[in-house]
C-alpha cells in the first residue's frame, strides 16, 4: 500500500487527474466570457461605447468586429451571453460529476484495499488491534479523505496557473509592481506551514481519540452484561466522557489555529492593498507612477488574491487529507502479513494430497518473543486419526493454528504429502484443510448457508439474469475491475458441491443431511423447521407435504389416547382454546394491517363488531374482565410475577382500571370517553375460554362472534386484503409455522402432557409420510442471527464442525473444538466423528485427555514440546506425563 | 367450569375453607386445571417439585420405589392436598402420585401456595394440622410394621 497519499492518487488516476485538469482548462475561457460578455453588452451594445457602426466587442482581449445595427448587436451578444452562461454551468456540472465519480472511485479503491489487507493480518496482529478502530478507519475517516483527492492535482494546477497568469500581467504593466505585489506571499508561505504542522499535529492527536471512542463504544457493546453486572454504567460513562473531553480539548485548539491562519490569511491578504494606497498613492503624488498604473496593480493583485486564497484553502485541506491517509496506512500495514499471492491466487487442482503430514524441529516464537512450542517433531499418515493432549500453555493449541496455516512457524518446517506448508496458497489449503476452534462465530444467514460457507471458494455458475440485470452487473463489473475490486459476482452460485461428493444445489441436501446426524445437529434443525415458516409459493412442494400431514394427523387425532388433546380449527366452530381475537380473524395477521393486541382501535374491527351488534357486548364483558382482575389481584403488591403471567393488566395499569370502573358505574357504558371504551374493548380480546375459565363468552357470545368472523372475511376491504392469512383446512397457511399447519388447531387447555404427546405424534405422522426431509430442509433455511447468535453455543459448534466435514478435507483439524459440548456426550461424539472420517487425516487437539482411546495415536504436548507419542494404552500404563493427565482429569 | 363453580369448589375443601372470596378467585384463576387419564403420572419421585395439587375429582395411589419395588402407600380421592412436601422443604418428590381413574386435579404453583400460606396464618394451621394427621398415621404404621 502506497505510504502516500500523493503517490496513491497519481498511481491510480493519472490519466483522470490530467483529463480533468484539461477540461477545468478549457473551460477557464467560457468562464471568463460569463464575466466579458456583460460588460461588452453595458459598455458596447446598450452604451454604444466607440460611438457608432461598425460596432464590435472585446472578448478575451480579441477585439470581435460586429456587422450590423445597434440593436441586433444587442441581441446577438445577449443571445452570446445566455449561451456561454449555459455551455458554462454544463461544463461545471460535467467537471462536479466527473471529480465527486472520480473521488468516489478512488475511495473504493481505499477501502477495498484496507479491508483486502484487514483478510491478510497476521493473526497475532488481532490481538492488538481493536475492531471499532479498524471499522471507524474503513467507513469514517477514508470518506474524508476521498472527498480530497478527485482535486488532489487539478485544483493546484489550475489555481496556480490562474496565479501565474496575473502576476504575469502585473509583471507586463511594471515590475516593480509586481515585487510589490508579491512582497508579502513568502511571508505566508515562509509562516503558515509552520502553524499547519501543530495543525496536523492535533489532527493527528484527534484521530486516535475518535478511533479510542469507537473502540471503547465496541468494547462496551460486546462486554455489555459485564456493565450491568458489576454496576459500572459510571465507570463507563465517565470512561467516554474523559475520551469526549479530550477531544473536545484538541478540537477546541484545533479551531483556534486553523482560524488563526485564516485571520493571518485574511489580514496579509488585505495589507497589500493598504501597501499599495500608501507607497503607490505617494509614488502617484510625487510623480513617479501613473493613477492609471496604479489603479491596474490593485486590480491585478485583486486577480491574484482570489487563487492565492483557495491555493492555501487546498493546502490546509491537502493537509488534512494526508495525515488522515498516513494515519489509516500505518495501521493497515503489520510486519509479517500474509502475501496477497498466498491468500488470492488459484492453484491448480492438484488431487488430494497422498503420504504423510510431517513436522520436523517446528518452533514458535511469539510477537512478545515467548517460545509457544519448541522442537515438535512427528509424522502422521493421512489415514490417521491423532490425538493431541495437554494442558493450557502446553502448546497444542498454538500446534493446530499452524497445522491450519493460521500462524506461521518460526522456525522447522510443515509439509503435507510433501510440499511445504508455508508455500501453499489458500486455494489449497483452504480446501484440503479444515479447521475448527473452540468457538466459531457463524455468518449471519440460513443454517444451510452456514453449513455451506466452506465450499464457497470461487462462483462456481453464473447467475442467470434478464438482460437489465446482464447490463447492470457487467457495468458493475467493469467499474470493479477499473478500481481494483474483486472481479467476482457475488450475487452467482458459490457452492462447489463436488467438493461435498454432490452434483447440485438438490442432492447436496442428502450430505447436508449426512454431516448434520455426524454432529447430531438433525434434531436441532428439525425442530427449527417446525417452528420456522417457508413461503408455500417457492416451496410448493413442501406446502404440499405439510397439508397431507395435517389430513393424516386429523385422522390420529380420532384416536383413544389423542382424543381432546387438540381443538381443530373449524371456521363453523368456535374455538375455545383460542382467544377471542384469534377466533374472530381466523387467521395470522400479515403485515401492519391488524394488530392481535390492538383490535380495539382497529376501525374495521369495530365496523364488523357493530354490524353484528357485538360491540356493546364486548364492551360489557370489558367491564366484567376489569372488575375480576381488579377484585383478584388488588391486594397483590406491583410489579408481582402473577401480572405478568396471569393478569390481564398490567399492574402498572390496574390503578388507572379502577378509576375507570367507578367512572363506568357512575355513566354507564355508554357515557365512557373513547379512550376509556378502547381500554375495556381491548380486554375481551384475550380471552381464552378454556384457560380463562371467566364464564363470559357463552355460547351466545360464541355464536356471535362466529357471525363476526363470517363478515369479517367476507366485508374486508381491498385495502386490507392479505392483511389476514386465513385458516383454511386445505390451504398452507404462509403466515404460520410449519408446527402449527400440521396441527391446526390449538393445543387444549388442562390436559395433562398434551404438548409432548401432540409433538411425539406430529413427528410420527411426519416420519411416516416420509416428510422428515421436508421438515428438515424447511429448517436449513433458519436464520441463525447475528454472529449465530440466534443458536445456541453448542448447536453452533456442531454446525462449524459439520461445515468442516461437508468438506470432506484430506486433513481435519479440530482445536478443542468440542470443549463447549456436554462432557456425557463428547466420547460419543467423537467416535461418531472418527467413524464419519474413517481412513482420513484427523488431528484432534482434546480438552478432556480420556477422550484419546478412540485415536489410533496420542501425542502428549507438555510447555510447547512433545513429550510422549503413542498409542493410548501404551502411554496410558507406563506410567508418564499422559497417565498422570489422565489422573488428574478424571 | 367456570371460577365461580370453581371457587365453590374449592370453598368446600378445608384447606381452604376459611379463605375470603377474592382470594379464592386469585387460587381459582392462577391454577392450572389439570385432567390426567388413567395412569398418568401427577407427579414423579426423585423429579423437582415446583407445585402441589389438589384432587378436585377422581382417585390417585401414592407409591413409593423401594429395594423391594413400588409400595403403595395411600390413596387419595376428592379434595386431597397431595405434593406439598417438596414445594415445603425443596426436597425432590418423596413419592409418585399415579392417577388410578380419570383425575381433574388444580395445580398450584410453589409461589401461589407461599403467598397464602403467609397471607393467611388460618391456612398454614390447617396444613399444619394436615400433616400432623400425616406424622401421626406414618408413626402407627412404623409401629405396626416393629411389632410385627
Amino acid at each position: 500500500m502506497d505510504r502516500s497519499l500523493f503517490s496513491f492518487i497519481w498511481k491510480n488516476s493519472r490519466k483522470q487527474q490530467l483529463y480533468l485538469l484539461a477540461v477545468i482548462v478549457a473551460a477557464w475561457p467560457v468562464g471568463f466570457l460569463v464575466l466579458e460578455l456583460p460588460k461588452a453588452i453595458i459598455d458596447r451594445a446598450i452604451g454604444g461605447g466607440g460611438g457608432g457602426p461598425p460596432y464590435s466587442a472585446s472578448l478575451l482581449g480579441i477585439e470581435v468586429p460586429f456587422f450590423g445595427d445597434q440593436i441586433t448587436f444587442l441581441i446577438t451578444l445577449c443571445f452570446a451571453f445566455m449561451g456561454v452562461v449555459v455551455v458554462n454551468n454544463g461544463l461545471k456540472y460535467y467537471i462536479n460529476v466527473y471529480k465527486g465519480r472520480l473521488a468516489e472511485r478512488l475511495l473504493r479503491r481505499l477501502r477495498f484495499d484496507l479491508f483486502s489487507h484487514v483478510l491478510r493480518f497476521p493473526m497475532p496482529h488481532f490481538k492488538r488491534t481493536s475492531q471499532g478502530e479498524l471499522i471507524s478507519m474503513i467507513t469514517g475517516e477514508s470518506e474524508q479523505v476521498g472527498a480530497f483527492t478527485a482535486g488532489a492535482y487539478a485544483d493546484p494546477a489550475f489555481l496556480g496557473g490562474q496565479l501565474l497568469v496575473a502576476i504575469g500581467f502585473i509583471l507586463a504593466q511594471d515590475w516593480r509592481l509586481a515585487v510589490a505585489a508579491l512582497a508579502l506571499y513568502p511571508i505566508q508561505i515562509y509562516i503558515i506551514p509552520k502553524l499547519q504542522k501543530r495543525v496536523s499535529a492535533l489532527a493527528k492527536r484527534r484521530l486516535r481519540q475518535v478511533r479510542h471512542l469507537s473502540d471503547h463504544v465496541g468494547e462496551a457493546v460486546s462486554g455489555i452484561s459485564e456493565v450491568h453486572t458489576n454496576d459500572t454504567a459510571w465507570l463507563e460513562l465517565s470512561r467516554f466522557t474523559d475520551r469526549l473531553a479530550k477531544i473536545y480539548n484538541i478540537r477546541y485548539e484545533l479551531f483556534r489555529r486553523k482560524y488563526t491562519i485564516k485571520f493571518l490569511n485574511n489580514f496579509i491578504d488585505k495589507l497589500a492593498p493598504f501597501i499599495f494606497y500608501l507607497i503607490g498613492g505617494i509614488l502617484v503624488i510625487q510623480g513617479n507612477l501613473t493613477l492609471g498604473a496604479l489603479v491596474a496593480v490593485i486590480s491585478a493583485h485583486k486577480d491574484m488574491s482570489a487563487p492565492w486564497k483557495e491555493l492555501l484553502n487546498w493546502y490546509q485541506q491537502r493537509e488534512d487529507a494526508k495525515v488522515k491517509y498516513e494515519q489509516i496506512v500505518t495501521q493497515f500495514d503489520p510486519p509479517g502479513m500474509l502475501a496477497s499471492g498466498l491468500q488470492l491466487d488459484d492453484a491448480e487442482d492438484q488431487g488430494p494430497f497422498e503420504g504423510d503430514v510431517e513436522l520436523s524441529n517446528v518452533t514458535l516464537i511469539d510477537e512478545d518473543d515467548v517460545q509457544r512450542l519448541s522442537n515438535v517433531t512427528f509424522k502422521m499418515g493421512l489415514d490417521r486419526h491423532f490425538a493431541v493432549v495437554g494442558g493450557g500453555g502446553s502448546g497444542k493449541e498454538e500446534l493446530g493454528q499452524l497445522l491450519a496455516r493460521l500462524v506461521f512457524p518460526s522456525r522447522g518446517s510443515i509439509r503435507i504429502g510433501g510440499q511445504d506448508l508455508t508455500q501453499l496458497p489458500q486455494a489449497v489449503t483452504g480446501r484440503r484443510l479444515a479447521y475448527v476452534a473452540a468457538s466459531t462465530p457463524l455468518q449471519a444467514g440460513a443454517v444451510r448457508d452456514n453449513l455451506l460457507y466452506g465450499l464457497k471458494h470461487r462462483p462456481v455458475r453464473a447467475v442467470d439474469y434478464d438482460d437489465d440485470g446482464q447490463r447492470l452487473w457487467e457495468s458493475d463489473l467493469a467499474e470493479a475491475q477499473l478500481t481494483g475490486n474483486a472481479p467476482f459476482d457475488y450475487a452467482a452460485d458459490w457452492v462447489d458441491y463436488t467438493a461435498a461428493g454432490a452434483t447440485n444445489s438438490e442432492d447436496v441436501f442428502g450430505k447436508l443431511v449426512e454431516v448434520m446426524d455426524v454432529v447430531d445437529l438433525s434434531n436441532d434443525v428439525y425442530q427449527m423447521g417446525l417452528r420456522g415458516t417457508i413461503d408455500p409459493i417457492q416451496r410448493p412442494e413442501i406446502a404440499e407435504s405439510v397439508l397431507s400431514a395435517r389430513n393424516a394427523l386429523k385422522d390420529r387425532l380420532q384416536e383413544d389416547a389423542y382424543r381432546d388433546l387438540v381443538e381443530l380449527f373449524d371456521r363453523e366452530k368456535y374455538n375455545t382454546n383460542a382467544t377471542v381475537a384469534e377466533n374472530l380473524l381466523f387467521g395470522n395477521p400479515v403485515g401492519e394491517g391488524f394488530d392481535m393486541s390492538g383490535l380495539a382501535e382497529n376501525d374495521y374491527v369495530l365496523q364488523v363488531l357493530d354490524k353484528v351488534g357485538l360491540r356493546d357486548r364486548l364492551l360489557d364483558i370489558g367491564q366484567q374482565v376489569a372488575a375480576t382482575m381488579v377484585e383478584i389481584f388488588a391486594d397483590l403488591p406491583p410489579g408481582h410475577e402473577f401480572f405478568e403471567q396471569y393478569s390481564f393488566i398490567s399492574s402498572e395499569d390496574l390503578p388507572e382500571f379502577q378509576a375507570l370502573l367507578a367512572r363506568a358505574d357512575r355513566e354507564t357504558l355508554t357515557g365512557l370517553s373513547d379512550e376509556d371504551r378502547v381500554k375495556l374493548l381491548s380486554l375481551p380480546f384475550k380471552i381464552i375460554p378454556a384457560q380463562h375459565r371467566l364464564g363470559l363468552i357463552d355460547d351466545e357470545i360464541q355464536g356471535k362472534l362466529l357471525e363476526a368472523r363470517q363478515v369479517f372475511a367476507e366485508d374486508l376491504p381491498a385495502s386490507l386484503k392479505g392483511a389476514v392469512e386465513f385458516f383454511d383446512a386445505d390451504k398452507y397457511n404462509a403466515a404460520a409455522s410449519l408446527q402449527d399447519n400440521i396441527l391446526f388447531g390449538k393445543l387444549a387447555y388442562g390436559q395433562a402432557e398434551a404438548s409432548q404427546s401432540v409433538g411425539a405424534l406430529i413427528t410420527d405422522t411426519l416420519d411416516q409420510l416420509g416428510l422428515r426431509g421436508s421438515v428438515l430442509a424447511a429448517g436449513l433455511e433458519f436464520n441463525v442471527g447475528v454472529g449465530g447468535s440466534r443458536l445456541s453455543t453448542v448447536q453452533r459448534q456442531k454446525l462449524a464442525i459439520g461445515r468442516a466435514l461437508l468438506r470432506n478435507p484430506d486433513l481435519l483439524i479440530l482445536n478443542e473444538a468440542t470443549s463447549v459440548l456436554d462432557p456425557a456426550t463428547q466420547s460419543e461424539f467423537v467416535s461418531r466423528v472418527l467413524a464419519h472420517r474413517k481412513g482420513r487425516a484427523v488431528i484432534w487437539m482434546l480438552n478432556r485427555p480420556g477422550l484419546a482411546e478412540h485415536f489410533d495415536r496420542v501425542i502428549v504436548m507438555r510447555d510447547g514440546r512433545s513429550t510422549e507419542n503413542g498409542a493410548f494404552a501404551e502411554l496410558n500404563s507406563n506410567g508418564g506425563v499422559f497417565a498422570d493427565l489422565l489422573k488428574s482429569a478424571a | 367450569m367456570s371460577l365461580n363453580e370453581e371457587v365453590e369448589l374449592l370453598r368446600n375443601i378445608p384447606l381452604f375453607s376459611k379463605l375470603e372470596g377474592s382470594k379464592l378467585k386469585l387460587l381459582a384463576f392462577t391454577s392450572e386445571r389439570l385432567t390426567y387419564e388413567a395412569g398418568q403420572l401427577l407427579c414423579k419421585q426423585g423429579d423437582m417439585g415446583d407445585a402441589a395439587y389438589i384432587i378436585v375429582d377422581g382417585e390417585a395411589a401414592v407409591l413409593i420405589d423401594s429395594a423391594s419395588g413400588e409400595i403403595r402407600v395411600a390413596s387419595l380421592g376428592r379434595n386431597d392436598f397431595v405434593g406439598e412436601i417438596a414445594i415445603l422443604c425443596d426436597v425432590p418428590r418423596t413419592a409418585t402420585v399415579k392417577a388410578e381413574s380419570k383425575v381433574v386435579a388444580l395445580r398450584i404453583s410453589k409461589d401461589l401456595f407461599f403467598r397464602l400460606v403467609e397471607e393467611f396464618p388460618q391456612m398454614a394451621v390447617e396444613i399444619m394440622r394436615e400433616l400432623a394427621h400425616r406424622l401421626e398415621a406414618t408413626t402407627a404404621q412404623l409401629r405396626e410394621a416393629k411389632s410385627a
